[in-house]
């Protein structure tokens, strides 16, 4: 991206400042680096962003930030109900919560060597995933509306986990607000088979090693020790919340010039928050949330299973679950003033800091955390949400890696097989049902997720905590 | 000459085909839907679907016929290898023949999620050649 017209504030943020149709700044949060290696395009659409009624103080992007669908990926954007501010299908995406949560197991890396190869392949055998897999849950309609208002309370109630894992997740489990009869037949039909399915792309079930601990005292708190053995799992709302986010892509889309809304990019769809189709898909929007929160509730309980045949000595309590694909409503201090909005964060975690009412009381001094997913031969990293991440970005802060090549060039550059079988001699298990996907996903397809992390935590969006090294990788 | 190709897009992938008329513009760029997620000539085609789709313009249309395929796709668990496609005004009707997704022959790459507005384009240059574009989230 040419940096020329930005105003530097700190190696780690940059300001370009109101022109045109602009309401507000861009922020961007990342060091020079990373900044030259974005895409123009996504610097583009977080101008667009920034021309949107009712936006408050900036459209921030944040360092793992990328060329996505209206807004830019790792977009961040703050919206006032009273200001005329909208809701953006488009600032959501397809898929409506997409996010990563964190099994614990208390296992050292070495007990888990041994069985490794047996681990991997029951995972692989018993996590669904890719087209053609579907769950072994099938819901009816009333079950499929009860998930929907419930979320992963719905699902702990029916057996697939405990109360312990709901304090460890965002919203404790359960997004209020959710609307299930402003959901179509056509979104609950894609999800009557696909309950507790990882789905395909970017998503995954790791096994991972806790390779390095950035912050002794943090890390303790939330029980991750150097060398034990954690699970992570990256997935969101499946069919359902593609076809929320399709239906009301394409009726918000037709309706911008109704509510006198001018898109510089149809693809950032979107209605005032006090508009009719505006409510409507914040109640269906935040179903989809409940969804994939049951979908990744569903899928830990599948996870422990499997462990508790192979080591039937852990017992995979959850350290967190993150949404980076959401609209919420939430209170924030803006110039002194605490305000209610609605912050979009697409393909950016919420980050609240220390202190933050919504953190549950074990997680509350320590500050919220945040799971980074790495490309499959590389790392993750949990980090946790800051004070000043409060006033930066709405408490936001980056998701993954973000790609730096598309799935295009990635397919001629790599092989599947020769990629699996050099992260094998690497101590890396792959399993996954395509060579092509594999290939599509080669880390080498990703950006550094090192410096993406470094620049967040220089930033002061969040603070590193450990990084998590790749055992086990079951592909969507 | 009917064609399809892809297209880059940094998160995701572009889908376009090209035709004599915006019917085989269109029938190709579900060939290139397809080719996301598997060879379409690995793909039978002895099951038939039916779609009918009313948009507002021409490239709405394209979107939703991309959707309506995405849908028929994933709740029938299938793959579609041929297509006849028949646009009248702002109305298309079509056929989509395939076969239920075979996980062995046919490697699924990817899930389709949905056929965005991203460089969505449907025209016709100056000897009447038809393209039909758009980026596809998976």
């Amino acid at each position: 991206m040419d940096i020329a017209p930005l105003q530097q504030i700190s190696e780690d943020q940059w300001r370009l400042p109101p022109t045109g149709k602009m309401r507000v700044p861009v922020v961007f949060y990342a060091d020079r680096a990373l900044l030259e290696g974005m895409d123009d395009k996504a610097g583009g659409q977080a101008v667009n962003v920034a021309t949107l009624p009712g936006i408050v103080k900036a459209s921030y992007v944040m360092p793992d930030g990328h060329w996505g669908y209206g807004f830019p990926i790792g977009g961040v954007a703050a919206f006032d109900a009273e200001e005329g501010g909208v809701v953006s299908a488009g600032g959501v995406g397809f898929d409506i919560s997409c996010g990563v949560r964190c099994l614990l197991t208390g296992l050292r890396a070495s007990d888990v060597e041994p069985v490794k190869q047996q681990l991997a392949d029951a995972l692989f055998a018993r996590i669904p995933a890719g087209l053609g897999s579907t769950g072994q849950i099938h819901l009816n309609d009333a079950e499929l509306t009860a998930m929907l208002s419930g979320g992963a309370r719905w699902a702990v109630d029916r057996g697939w986990g405990s109360q312990e894992d709901l304090d460890r997740i965002e919203e404790h489990g359960a997004m209020h607000g959710a609307e299930p009869q402003h959901v179509s037949q056509k979104a609950r039909h894609r999800q009557r088979d696909e309950m507790g399915t990882l789905g395909s792309g970017n998503h995954y079930l790791e096994v991972q090693r806790v390779a390095e601990i950035f912050d002794p005292h943090v890390a303790y708190q939330l029980s991750i020790a150097g060398g034990e053995v954690v699970v992570s799992i990256h997935c969101g709302s499946r069919g359902l919340g593609h076809q929320i986010g399709t239906e009301y892509l394409r009726e918000m889309a037709i309706a911008a010039a109704k509510h006198g809304i001018e898109l510089p990019d149809r693809e950032l769809a979107c209605a005032p928050l006090r508009s009719e189709v505006g409510r409507r898909y914040l109640g269906a929007m935040r179903a989809g949330i409940n969804c994939a929160l049951a979908n990744r509730q569903i899928l830990t309980h599948l996870t422990r299973e499997v462990f508790s045949d192979v080591l039937p000595q852990a017992k995979l309590p959850l350290l967190y679950d993150v949404s980076h694909n959401t609209c919420k409503e939430e209170e924030h201090v803006v110039d002194g003033v605490q305000r209610r909005l609605f912050i979009h964060r697409k393909g950016a975690t919420r980050a609240f800091g220390p202190g933050h009412p919504e953190l549950p009381e074990q997680l509350r001094d320590i500050g919220q955390p945040v799971l980074i997913g790495g490309s499959m031969g590389t790392e993750s990293w949990v980090l946790v949400g800051t004070a000043e991440g409060m006033t930066l970005s709405f408490g936001s802060a980056c998701h993954g890696a973000g790609r730096r090549m598309s799935r295009h060039r990635a397919k001629k550059q790599w092989r599947g097989s020769k990629l699996i079988e050099n992260l094998a001699h690497r101590g890396i298990i792959v399993r996954s049902v395509s060579m092509r996907g594999v290939a599509e996903e080669a880390p080498g397809a990703y950006k550094d997720v090192r410096a993406v992390v470094d620049s967040a935590d220089r930033a002061g969006l969040a603070r590193k905590v450990a990084r998590l090294e790749p055992m086990v990788c079951i592909k969507g | 000459m009917p064609s399809w190709e892809h297209f880059p897009h940094e998160a995701d992938i572009g889908v376009r085909g090209r035709g004599d008329t915006v019917d085989i513009a269109f029938e190709q760029a579900a060939l290139g839907l397809t080719a996301v997620v598997t060879d379409p000539d690995l793909v039978r085609n002895h099951e038939q679907v039916a779609i009918t789709c009313e948009a507002p313009s021409l490239d709405v249309l394209l979107v939703d016929w991309l959707n309506a395929l995405i849908y028929e796709m994933t709740t029938r668990s299938m793959l579609f290898g041929r297509f006849q496609v028949n646009i009248d005004g702002l109305r298309l009707s079509a056929k989509a023949e395939g076969q239920g997704v075979d996980r062995k022959r046919h490697e699924p790459v990817v899930e389709p999620k949905g056929a965005t507005f991203t460089e969505l384009r449907v025209s016709h240059d100056d000897e009447g050649q038809w393209m039909a574009q758009c980026v596809v989230d998976v």
